[in-house]
């Protein structure tokens, strides 16, 4: 690629310091796998089929980590989307997505299926 | 017929203002149309294949693929973004110069263009892989109206180069001698929103577990998936909800291009005639060097 070609004499000091604090904005505050607080993870699945969600209410704990499965039984993409939860993840035909949530804070969510607005919409419900 | 052009508009948005920026940051650089041109191939090419491979993606890092790909995605297209205002602050006054004396396009500058180029390429895969998605539900469904659907979001993808279009006149309203300040502080804040973007994906993904709290919440004022704040929300970063994480990706951002590009200024006035003498190759024979050194 020819951005390396900056790397000629008169620029290597910015070089190095651009990539070293973009690498550190990219990976320096990356917790190590598995995540804390990953044990207490509580786990739900749901299904996507005809363009609604089945179950579209969800009760999940509050306060702590969720671990949302959706299962897309629809031959036709999907994306998951919630405004509220800051969250947006393409599910492929017959595909499945999991999407993990912070512990959240009392009080209840909506989301969509992006491209079938009118019918797939649900609410998780936090308590 | 709405429904397909609404979805097929917000996800070309933010390439949409993306394109419209870059063009007019590169504004007199000699094969920025094709540069930028070939980024969106590229970047149409790349969404078909992201489509494609979704549900690989998808399974990819125990169900953290997508959010990965997305992150690096991102990441490209800041540190290209980065590279263009770092080279920028460099040359902006011998290219304003070399704009009024010559009153046309110029050859210096290619390589900032391409990493536009790259940077155009980055954001057209990842928004058109979701819209290549939605197409290709509409043409399985077979439904009645997939004409309808189709007439829909071709007005969705032309209603995205009309948002180019009228980013880059507003810009092109800016005087010679400004515009690449102003163009410098637009890419810029772009850079820290796509990298504010990026973080949230990690984060979303649990890969990043500190500083996850909301810092504020201005939804009620300015909501995010309002059309005022989506545009926002490309061109200067805004967040309703943001977390600890995401600003701290958004100001560390700022200030590394802000300290950058500083540098790059400040250097000492020999080192400055090296780069000259490089460039020189790029321009017509017949002009001197001695303006530039």
């Amino acid at each position: 690629m020819r951005p390396s070609s900056s790397a000629r004499p008169g620029t290597p000091n910015g070089l190095i310091l651009s990539a070293a604090a973009l690498t550190a904005l990219a990976l320096g505050f990356m917790a190590p796998l598995p995540p804390a607080g990953a044990a207490e993870e509580a786990e739900v699945t749901i299904s996507l089929k005809d363009h609604k969600f089945d179950p579209a209410e969800i009760k999940v704990p509050a306060a702590r980590a969720i671990k949302l499965t959706v299962n897309n039984l629809d031959a036709t993409p999907e994306e998951f989307e919630s405004h509220p939860l800051g969250v947006e993840k393409v599910i492929a035909g017959k595909g499945t997505a999991i999407i993990r949530l912070k512990p959240l804070a009392k009080g209840s969510y909506a989301f969509v299926g992006e491209y079938h607005e009118e019918t797939a919409k649900g609410t998780i419900i936090a308590e | 017929m709405l429904a397909a052009l609404i979805i097929v508009f917000r996800e070309v948005l933010e390439a949409g203002l993306i394109i419209g920026v870059v063009l007019a940051a590169s504004r007199g650089v000699e094969g920025r149309g094709r540069a930028v041109t070939l980024g969106v191939l590229a970047g149409l090419a790349g969404s078909v294949l992201v489509a494609l491979f979704a549900a690989e993606i998808s399974q990819a890092f125990a169900g953290r693929g997508q959010e990965i790909f997305n992150a690096a995605v991102l990441f490209l297209a800041v540190i290209m973004l980065t590279w263009h205002v770092v080279w920028m602050a460099n040359h902006a006054r011998e290219m304003t110069a070399r704009l009024k004396q010559l009153g046309h396009a110029v050859a210096a500058g290619q390589e900032s263009v391409l990493v536009l180029g790259i940077a155009v390429g980055a954001a057209v895969m990842r928004e058109g892989s979701e819209v290549v998605l939605f197409l290709t539900g509409i043409l399985m469904q077979g439904a009645s109206n997939a004409a309808a659907l189709a007439i829909g979001s071709a007005g969705g993808l032309l209603l995205g180069a009309a948002v180019s279009a009228v980013v880059y006149t507003g810009l092109m309203v800016v005087p010679l001698r400004r515009v690449f300040t102003v163009t410098g502080v637009l890419v810029t804040l772009l850079a820290a929103g796509l990298a504010a973007e990026a973080v949230r994906q990690l984060s979303n993904a649990g890969l990043i577990n500190v500083l996850d709290g909301t810092l504020w919440d201005t939804s009620w004022l300015l909501g995010e998936d309002t059309w005022p704040g989506r545009v926002l929300h490309v061109l200067i970063g805004y967040m309703d909800r943001p977390n600890g994480i995401e600003v701290l990706a958004y100001v560390l951002t700022i200030a590394t291009i802000f300290l950058l590009a500083q540098r790059v200024r400040q250097r000492p006035v020999g080192e400055k005639a090296k780069l000259h003498s490089v460039t020189r190759s790029a321009r017509p024979s017949g002009v001197t060097d001695r303006d530039a050194a």
